[in-house]
């Protein structure tokens, strides 16, 4: 069990100050100076030594990440982006940041952009999001008026500007090169890496690109030391994280827990269990709309995080666990989801602009069993067709979902068309 | 959208921004470098939406001129990002999010409370035009499903009961009380947090 004092997130429900001092009540701010003082590697090596793994979804190592950046810069400023775009459903974890602990969002921008040779940095936030970007401004205002940023920031000696900038509502924007594409002023369809944006990013200078929770973390990590994040969860898979529990269960919640955590337990403790208990689960997604659903005797021993749930063939993703007891009409459930990723397909890409319509109007008949048996394989072997092929992972995010759903769920299918066949027939 | 002649009477002949939305304008443009104003076109187009409650090809035109771009530039940003409403939207727009989190708690039962207390469907305006409803994808509030988004707020955590009294609220002209309509403290659980208990948690 993950002691309190061993969480990052102390306002995570709001239930006290936000602002400046009440921040700096909980330990932000605290003597910031001193940690940029130790300089660049000594930063990088810490967050190495922690193990963070970005807690945007694909779990890349946060302190490789940063050293990718030049070390000198030249004559192309540095930048540093943070990827505000929550959107992938299921997850609501960067909301309670900003709106309740944005100091550490702030403070993180500094010390992530003092690492990496940046003078500013833009948070890139969701534009359905008004509140939260409005309380992420005035912490930037109090922290400009405190000193902390701008001119000589902390009394560092380094010049630091921090904005935010508000999205238009288009999932793929979190995809690093399409939100790049969209700060820009630009359609936000993806780049082609390489480059990558450590040598050519926004505006063509380099820029690193990070999720708010990877950077809100850090500052934390660099106080108490990357040995006691890494020390928390299990190697290669260390620290704590925000999961997101939505769906059937009887107390839906976001809560900090330490990575590795048995998901049964996960649930159990902070959400009152599955809704009409445990026997009821039908299956879980594990980490936001595009990974693979779990059946339930997989859910009963799986830990959360990234290589236990790769090992079940899923993912961590964005930790945003959607509980699905046996109410739920599975098929139905994948169909949203493939109605979701057509949606949002930028267009960019043939596989991905014709798949996604084309696979989720093949689940809309799959749901009414309005198809033939061989269709499933059809299907399996589209979405085989999209993953892979395309810029960015939009194609691959609406393709798991579904090989996931006929992999776990294939039974279902087939009776389905089994039952619309008979009721054809008595007709 | 597939329609090859388009019906543009209500679009006005002209746009300005208010002198206080130029300032602000102005403002934004500047937290770009210098060359860099192309950046400014989403914030600008928020900005112009804010002021008339739509994005007109006229604010677009103006929008276009004012960062040095070919309007095109500007269309295809304001067509491509959902948040920007190009053809008049009610007073209240209610956008219910129907994706998965939010269908797992019931967010059908939502669209059709306020389909049956508007009399309008998904996509459609009230005729006393004060009410648009639509329909989103996920608004990032999953853990406080079902959730509607009306004007800058999130109202969550609804049932058919709380969605229908937010309606005759706004109705009325008043103001109802964003976030949980169930009462709960933020995404806590229900019951009270499961953790963060025993830390005094800074309120000095």
């Amino acid at each position: 069990m993950l002691r309190d004092q061993d969480r990052i997130f102390t306002n995570l429900y709001g239930l006290h100050d936000w602002r400046l001092s009440g921040a700096r009540a909980r330990g932000d701010w605290d003597d910031t100076k001193a940690i940029l003082a130790k300089g660049r590697d000594w930063i990088i090596d810490e967050m190495k030594t922690s193990g963070l793994r970005g807690r945007g979804g694909a779990g890349f190592p946060t302190g490789m990440k940063w050293s990718f950046m030049p070390k000198e810069v030249g004559e192309r400023p540095h930048y540093l982006v943070v990827n505000a775009d929550e959107g992938e459903p299921g997850t609501c974890k960067d909301r309670e940041i900003m709106r309740f602990d944005p100091h550490k969002l702030v403070e993180g921008c500094l010390v992530a952009s003092f690492a990496m040779g940046a003078h500013a940095a833009y948070i890139y936030i969701r534009g359905e999001f008004v509140r939260e970007a409005e309380h992420l401004q005035v912490a930037i205002d109090e922290a400009y008026a405190a000193g902390l940023i701008g001119k000589n920031a902390c009394g560092s000696g380094w010049d630091f500007d921090l904005y935010v900038h508000r999205g238009g509502g288009a999932y793929v924007c979190g995809e690093e090169t399409a939100l790049i594409q969209s700060l820009e002023g630009k359609k936000g369809q993806p780049r082609l890496k390489p480059p990558f944006p450590a040598g050519v990013g926004l505006y063509g200078c380099p820029t690193t690109v990070n999720n708010v929770e990877s950077i809100a973390v850090a500052p934390t990590i660099l106080r108490r030391g990357g040995s006691w994040f890494g020390g928390l969860g299990r190697p290669k898979n260390s620290g704590t994280k925000l999961f997101c529990i939505s769906g059937h269960v009887d107390r839906p919640c976001t809560v900090e827990e330490e990575m590795g955590i048995p998901l049964k337990e996960l649930i159990e403790k902070h959400c009152g269990g599955v809704r009409g208990g445990w026997d009821n689960l039908l299956g879980i997604i594990p980490g936001g709309s595009s990974v693979p659903v779990l059946t339930k005797d997989i859910c009963d021993t799986v830990l959360m995080d990234f290589d236990s749930l790769r090992e079940v063939r899923s993912g961590l993703g964005t930790a945003a666990v959607i509980v699905m007891d046996k109410s739920t009409d599975i098929v139905r459930a994948i169909t949203r989801l493939a109605k979701f990723y057509k949606h949002e397909s930028c267009g960019q890409c043939t596989p991905c602009r014709e798949g996604t319509g084309w696979m989720w109007r093949v689940m809309e008949r799959m749901c009414v069993g309005n198809a033939t048996v061989d269709e499933i394989d059809m299907l399996e072997e589209v979405s085989r067709q999209v993953e892979g092929h395309t810029i960015c992972a939009l194609g691959d995010a609406a393709a798991w979902p579904i090989q996931g759903l006929i992999r776990s769920f294939r039974p279902e299918l087939e009776r389905r068309i089994a039952e619309a066949r008979a009721n054809a027939r008595a007709a | 959208m597939s329609s090859t002649t388009t019906d543009d009477s209500f679009q006005p002949a002209s746009f300005a921004f208010s002198a206080e939305n130029l300032a602000q304008a102005q403002a934004t443009i500047a937290k770009y470098p210098a060359g860099r104003q192309r950046s400014a076109v989403m914030p600008l187009l928020d900005l112009a939406q804010r002021q008339e409650g739509w994005v007109s090809l006229a604010a677009m035109n103006v929008v276009a001129e004012m960062l040095d771009l070919a309007p095109i530039r500007v269309y295809e940003v304001a067509t491509f990002y959902t948040m920007f409403n190009l053809k008049p939207v009610g007073k209240y727009h209610l956008q219910v999010c129907t994706n998965l989190p939010c269908m797992l708690r019931g967010s059908q039962e939502i669209v059709e409370a306020c389909e049956a207390e508007l009399g309008v469907g998904l996509g459609e305006t009230t005729a006393d035009g004060k009410f648009t409803l639509s329909e989103v994808e996920c608004l990032g509030a999953c853990v406080n499903a079902p959730v509607i988004w009306i004007g800058d707020d999130y109202y969550e955590d609804l049932s058919v009961e709380s969605t229908k009294a937010i309606i005759a609220a706004l109705k009325r002209g008043e103001d109802p009380k964003p976030g949980s309509q169930s009462g709960r403290q933020y995404s806590a659980p229900a019951s009270g947090p499961t953790t963060l208990t025993t830390l005094a948690g800074g309120d000095a």
